[in-house]
């Protein structure tokens, strides 16, 4: 036990191939116990893949993984006791109603009915469905789908979840409590395995990033640790008078120490690290009489992350022929 | 291996002994399949409706030229028709419903659980069992309505339908295959409907092989529907039997021994 700590989720030069596509090309991650990791890629970069590997449902070409110190090809049955899969569509039945979908799961999993009945209400309670638990699915919205699809994945008490890209058509408040509900299953000491395609999810979310492009990890570490790779911020400016974007570009390269992007006619952005750059800016465009009509500090996009972490070899949207 | 052994304990609800698992969880999964037919019984209203269409079609397009009278022709006709209905039915319920679970990742979720891989199977069959005993049920009251009896026995007519049943229940295997394969209710769909009129039309359902033209003639002589038909009218209004029961069930035993072993491996696959 000494030399291989037991990480809730390990997985070790992973690989997929289905025909001539290589999914997985080696892939390495792994999670504490009651952490969650981000797998952070962009279309068809083999993040579906990876989580069906790890969830029993495909057998790697290579490669071994395990959860809770199991291998999930030679153990897969004491695998499933532990872990529930949250897929990147729904699986509710639309036919059945809220309760109707979490009691059959619960009689799946070996409760007795009034067990089920008992877990299947204290679900539905916790992810704001009890106003609709006797109401069949397909009245519901795409919000209350994917929490009742999250309550069905937690019936089971499981220790390790896996959930595919879920905040795919959340609108923003959802995806807010989305993210409590798992904080408050990581605090119980639950392992979340998330997919995302946005920085903002995997930063607000994860302790561990995984970024993998082409069936590879490219990049890991905390999401502050990939910040600071990818380069922290992006400041972009939009001058309230056109003619000024020359000197506003001059003023942001000499600030942020590197070559400010075009990215329109009317706006400048250049990547920054640490707060100072804000101010520094500011400072300089009062000083110089150049009104600013519009100044924001965001976060680098994937695309930009993508650039940064590539070496700017290409964007994500770059290859068409891995976009499903 | 401490995550492994306190997992199954602190589940609320004690598990119940695994014992006889892999049968309680498909009757669960069967009374899931019932529960989505019952609030969406298309495919079993099709499976019903097809047959009854062409059963009174027939009969009064037909019934006074082949037969003489309409309700000689019912006795003629009417065995067919419970074939049809147990062929559609098997044709479009387990092929349908499990392609379109696999399509939406229903399946995943399934196998993520710690449930027997062919329990989503089972159950899907068992409650097929439920459907077909409903639409032969439905197409008996019909045509008895209509004026139709059986001239055998009890024990003969529940043969005849036992033997509908069989068939349509091996028939259905193609289209598990398929549905596997494919993954795709609609390629199950458009297969049913283009291999529904041949195999079912192209017999002596309507009229005795030997009245039909060379060509279909030829066709209809080595359908093995046709043998089922005759057997299904042997059993229920007592023409001759020659051999078409014992061809039946060979027939019946071929579409199993091809299409379900293939159909497992295609569903088993893991990808
Ligand atoms: N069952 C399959 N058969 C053939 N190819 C597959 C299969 N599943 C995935 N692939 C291919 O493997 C690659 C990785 O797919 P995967 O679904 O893992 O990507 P993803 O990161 O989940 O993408 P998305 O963001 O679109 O969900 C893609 O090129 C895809 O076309
Ligand atoms: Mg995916």
């Amino acid at each position: 036990m000494s030399e291989n700590i037991m990480y809730a989720l390990q997985a070790e030069g992973l690989v997929k191939r289905f025909g001539r596509t290589t999914a997985l090309a080696g892939v390495d991650l792994h999670a504490d116990q009651g952490s969650v990791l981000a797998v952070l890629g962009p279309n068809g970069a083999g993040k579906t893949t990876a989580i069906r590997v790890l969830a029993t449902l495909v057998r790697p070409d290579g490669g071994t993984a395990k959860v809770a110190g199991l291998d999930v090809v030679r153990q897969a049955r004491e695998v499933r006791r532990l872990i529930a899969l949250c897929g990147q569509q729904t699986t509710v039945d639309e036919e059945l109603t809220g309760m109707g979908n979490l009691v059959m799961i619960g009689r799946l999993l070996d409760l007795r009915a009034a067990d089920a009945a008992r877990r299947a209400t204290e679900l539905l309670g916790r992810f704001d469905l009890s106003d609709a638990a006797t109401r069949p699915v397909a009245a519901y919205s795409g919000g209350m789908r994917r929490r009742l699809d999250l309550a069905a994945c937690l019936v089971g008490h499981p220790r390790v979840v896996f959930l595919d890209e879920p905040s795919a058509g959340l609108d923003p408040g959802r995806r807010e409590d989305l993210w409590r509900a798992l904080r408050g299953l990581v605090n119980e000491g639950v392992t979340v395995l998330l997919t995302t395609q946005y920085l903002e999810e995997a930063d607000a979310m994860a302790d561990r990033v995984v970024v993998i492009d082409g069936g590879r990890v490219i990049a890991h570490g905390s999401p502050a640790e990939l910040k600071r790779i990818v380069g922290g911020q992006t400041i972009s400016v939009r001058p309230a008078r056109t003619e000024d974007v020359e000197a506003v570009a001059s003023i942001m390269a000499a600030v942020a120490g590197r070559m400010p992007e075009r990215l329109n006619r009317q706006e400048v952005a250049v990547p920054v690290e640490g707060d100072t750059a804000v101010i520094g800016m500011m400072q300089r465009f009062h000083a110089a009489d150049i009104p600013v009509a519009e100044f924001s500090l965001r976060l680098p996009s994937l695309d930009e992350a993508f650039l940064a972490l590539t070496g700017g070899r290409r964007g994500i949207n770059d290859n068409p022929d891995r976009q499903r | 291996m401490t995550v492994a052994a306190t997992t199954v304990d602190s589940i609320s609800g004690r598990r119940r002994r695994r014992r006889l698992g892999l049968l309680r969880h498909s009757l669960v999964l069967a009374r899931r399949s019932l529960a989505k037919t019952s609030r969406n019984p298309g495919a079993v209203i099709n499976g019903v409706i097809t047959p009854a269409i062409f059963l009174v079609l027939f009969l009064y397009l037909f019934g006074g030229s082949v037969a003489g009278s309409t309700r000689d022709y019912l006795q003629y006709l009417f065995p067919g028709i419970l074939v049809m209905g147990a062929s559609l039915a098997g044709m479009l319920s387990t092929g349908v419903g499990i392609a379109v679970d696999m399509k939406k990742g229903v399946f995943d979720r399934f196998r993520s659980l710690p449930i027997g891989r062919t329990a989503p199977l089972l159950g899907s069959l068992l409650a097929d069992m439920v459907r077909y005993l409903l639409g032969v049920a439905i197409l008996f009251g019909l045509a008895y309505l209509l004026g139709f009896r059986v001239q055998t026995g009890l024990l003969s007519a529940l043969g005849a339908v036992a033997l509908a049943i069989t068939f349509g229940f091996c028939l259905s295997w193609s289209t598990v295959l398929l549905a596997a394969t494919l993954r795709d209710e609609s390629a199950v769909l458009a297969f049913s409907f283009i291999a529904f009129l041949p195999l079912q039309l192209g017999t002596s359902l309507a009229a005795p092989t030997d009245t039909l033209p060379g060509w279909l003639r030829t066709w209809a002589e080595v359908n093995p529907v046709t043998h089922v038909i005759d057997a299904s009218r042997a059993l229920l209004t007592g023409t001759p039997m020659e051999g078409s029961l014992a061809l039946s069930l060979t027939w019946s035993a071929v579409l199993l021994v091809t299409f379900c072993p293939l159909a497992a491996l295609a569903y088993g696959r893991r990808q």
